[in-house]
């Protein structure tokens, strides 16, 4: 008995033990008024009149105090709506009003706790996924330890199963590694000797050991993590203006209220319209709305810092690229090798391969991994011969000795003639190569053209489609601001269908283009790999880093970041804003909606003060829910068949 | 002066927030305050001279809220 007083007048004892007693009393208190037949107009009998209190001090007690320790800091809220209508209710005799609202206003409190909880939920797995413990070889002994206490260099064993506890690099062993903690993408990546690996990603087969390089809150994750973390509660535009909305509202409720009572004389409508006009619904539309968005958008790598970049995205007209690393893969690679002799490619290749042995040049490291991959495939032990008495001209390639044939590689400069030994054009051939945003090598004897390798930074193979999806999407500008030359610029545009390209930028050159762009249209995203387009990424509207594996700069400076090389993030991060923009607007009007209805409701009578509060708390969790729905958005089939 | 993040039982309405919020703003000795609605955590930075961390808990608890814990 102590316990049952003390859980009815303490503040003690779970919500949900509370929550059940005052639901049981209230459902005896309801059978007694059914069974005496009681109401407003017969009156009440005292056993009802008692449960009836009962059930309402067990339910509104808590509601009064808060409102009551709330009023101390001159701050009204919801609760002391609450408090009014059970006391006023209870004052006019409508017992079982009070117990019904009070009981209600808790239930929905409880039942918003628990919706609320889900739209954070994609969050909460995230930190589930930090490394909890560590196997380190420390003075040559095995030995366990919380992951917080790796330290930089420690040798850290990773079995199969296991997370990885630290940033680092493979010093032994080969596994493939599931790095979705970090990227989103579940398929594993294989890691073999000096591969980087990712606290919180996953080893799923295989058995590495690593030196760590970064630890603790200086990890990929750890950053994610904090990024997360703080991007939920940046507010949106709406979100802060729907907040001075309600600090005006409900004190201006309350007056209204007061206003109709003196002017209609009607106690209970004016009260019933108190508990009406709870803001609650509205309040809560944008935040859940945001918070779940930003939740999906971590789980799938697609990191976006709060809630006002997720308006502002969506609302993008005009998208500006960097070129290298962005829309191309960023490395130069051989594209064709082609013949103009008696020599087959295969021969081509290797030759070239020879003499650029010699080179450091970006160029010739091209043709070596070329080399390398193609020559090895049929044979794996081929050693390549090293180039005999190699001579760099210096703008111009090598001329090298090879089998006791004298060779030459390099530009067209590096010829005196550009006569092939099969009577094919060289010039239109180059020429054509060149208007394709192509470099040549040549190869060739001292009086003769073998054939040429033609060398570029290749288009990322999804950014053709991209392009076209985003044009879809709406987008009504898409450039490329690059430092390459024009004539290559011009064929990688051509190419993916781009509205307009600014070639030949200096860095800070890019910036000033961008404000050009803004001229036109203000909403541009800027897309960049976030280590030299820094100042470009801020000067935007919105600024997008790609970064492979995220890299700390691109955190910093851009407002969304991929976290992998990966275009379709870009497609995906711009339908998750549209979708959670949408949303949003949808828990608004619902909320609006709901709000007039009811006012329509009590001004012709047909809305009382429990029916009220039903509805308005079933308008809360509904618009929850509809939050809660973002957490399962994919991307249209459409895009997905394609991409 | 102190900072420190008390991590509150999960928030589930905004106003909430302004209750909160409103308390620490009157509350003598706070200088800054920060409440976070989706990670249901509350920042403050306080002269320790002129209040202690439990008597800003106990604030909190007094809105009827549970802090779960501070860092």
């Amino acid at each position: 008995m102590a316990s049952f007083i003390s859980l009815v007048l303490g503040r003690s004892g779970s919500k949900k033990g509370r929550l059940i007693l005052s639901g049981i009393v209230s459902l005896i208190a309801l059978g007694f008024k059914i069974a005496l037949k009681d109401n407003h107009e017969n009156g009440y009998h005292l056993i009802t009149i008692i449960l009836m209190i009962l059930a309402t001090g067990i339910s509104g007690l808590p509601i009064m105090a808060r409102a009551i320790s709330s009023l101390r800091y001159k701050i009204v809220a919801i609760d002391l709506l609450v408090t009014i209508a059970i006391i006023g209710a209870i004052f006019i005799g409508e017992y079982w009003e009070a117990a019904a609202v009070s009981f209600l206003f808790m239930l929905g409190e409880w039942l918003e706790a628990r919706t609320i909880e889900k739209t954070r939920s994609s969050i909460k797995s995230l930190l589930d996924l930090a490394p909890v413990t560590a196997r380190v070889k420390r003075n040559g002994a095995e030995l366990e330890i919380p992951a917080e206490e790796v330290v930089i260099g420690d040798v850290i064993i990773i079995k199969p199963g296991e997370k990885i506890p630290a940033d680092g690099k493979v010093i032994e062993g080969f596994a493939s590694v599931n790095q979705a903690a970090i990227t989103g993408e579940s398929m594993p990546l294989e890691k073999e000797l000096g591969s980087s690996v990712y606290s919180g990603t996953i080893v799923e087969s295989g058995y590495i050991i690593i030196e760590a390089v970064k630890v603790g809150e200086d990890t990929t994750f750890a950053g994610i993590l904090r990024l997360v973390e703080e991007a939920q509660d940046k507010k949106a535009k709406t979100q802060k203006f729907l907040e001075r909305f309600s600090r005006y509202y409900t004190p201006g409720i309350i007056l209204l209220s007061i206003a109709v009572y003196l002017i209609t004389r009607d106690f209970r409508l004016a009260l019933t319209l108190l508990v009406i006009s709870c803001p609650g619904a509205l309040v809560i539309s944008a935040p859940v709305s945001i918070v779940a968005g930003i939740g999906n958008g971590a789980k799938h790598g697609v990191l976006v810092k709060g809630g006002e970049v997720m308006e502002k995205l969506g609302t993008v007209k005009a998208i500006a690229f960097d070129k290298t690393g962005t829309l191309t893969k960023g490395r130069a690679e051989v594209q064709k090798i082609q013949t103009t002799s008696a020599l087959s490619e295969t021969e081509i290749l290797e030759i070239a391969a020879v003499g650029e042995s010699f080179s450091e040049h970006p160029l010739a490291k091209a043709v070596l991994r070329m080399a390398d991959v193609k020559l090895k495939k049929t044979d794996a032990a081929l050693q390549l011969d090293s180039p005999e008495n190699p001579e760099m001209i210096i703008g111009q390639g090598i001329v090298f000795g090879h089998k006791n044939t004298k060779y030459r590689i390099g530009n067209r400069s590096l010829f005196t003639s550009l006569k092939t030994q099969d009577g094919s054009n060289l010039e239109e051939l180059l020429s054509n190569e060149e208007s394709e945003g192509r470099t040549c090598i040549i190869l060739g004897t001292e009086n003769e053209v073998l054939g040429y390798l033609s060398i570029a930074d290749e288009i990322r193979p999804e950014a053709k489609q991209i392009i076209r999806d985003l044009k879809k999407l709406g987008l009504k500008k898409i450039i490329m601001l690059t430092g390459d030359n024009e004539k290559t610029a011009q064929a990688i545009a051509k190419n993916l269908g781009l509205s307009a390209v600014h070639a030949e930028l200096l860095p800070a050159d890019k910036v000033d283009a961008l404000e050009k762009i803004k001229k036109d249209y203000p909403r541009v995203a800027m897309v960049g790999d976030g280590v030299n387009d820094a100042p470009a990424l801020a000067a935007s509207f919105v600024g997008i880093a790609m970064g492979e594996e995220g890299s700390d700069v691109a955190m910093e400076t851009a407002d969304i970041v991929l976290m992998t090389s990966d275009l379709q993030k870009l497609r995906y991060a711009m339908g998750l804003s549209r979708a959670t923009v949408k949303n949003m607007r949808q828990n608004i009007s619902f909320a609006l909606a709901v709000a007039a209805f009811l006012l329509a409701g009590v001004l012709i009578k047909t809305v009382n003060l429990s029916l009220g509060m039903l509805v308005h708390e079933a308008s809360v969790i509904l618009v929850i829910v509809n939050a809660i729905r973002l957490l399962a958005y994919k991307e249209r089939k459409s895009f997905l068949a394609k991409g | 002066m102190t900072t420190k993040t008390y991590q509150l039982e999960t928030l589930s309405c905004p106003s909430c927030v302004a209750k909160i919020e409103g308390m620490l703003k009157k509350t003598k000795g706070i200088s800054e305050s920060e409440v976070l609605f989706n990670t249901s955590r509350v920042r403050a930075s306080f002269d320790e001279a002129e209040l202690s961390s439990d008597q800003i808990k106990k604030n909190i608890a007094d809105l009827g809220f549970v802090v779960l814990n501070e860092k």
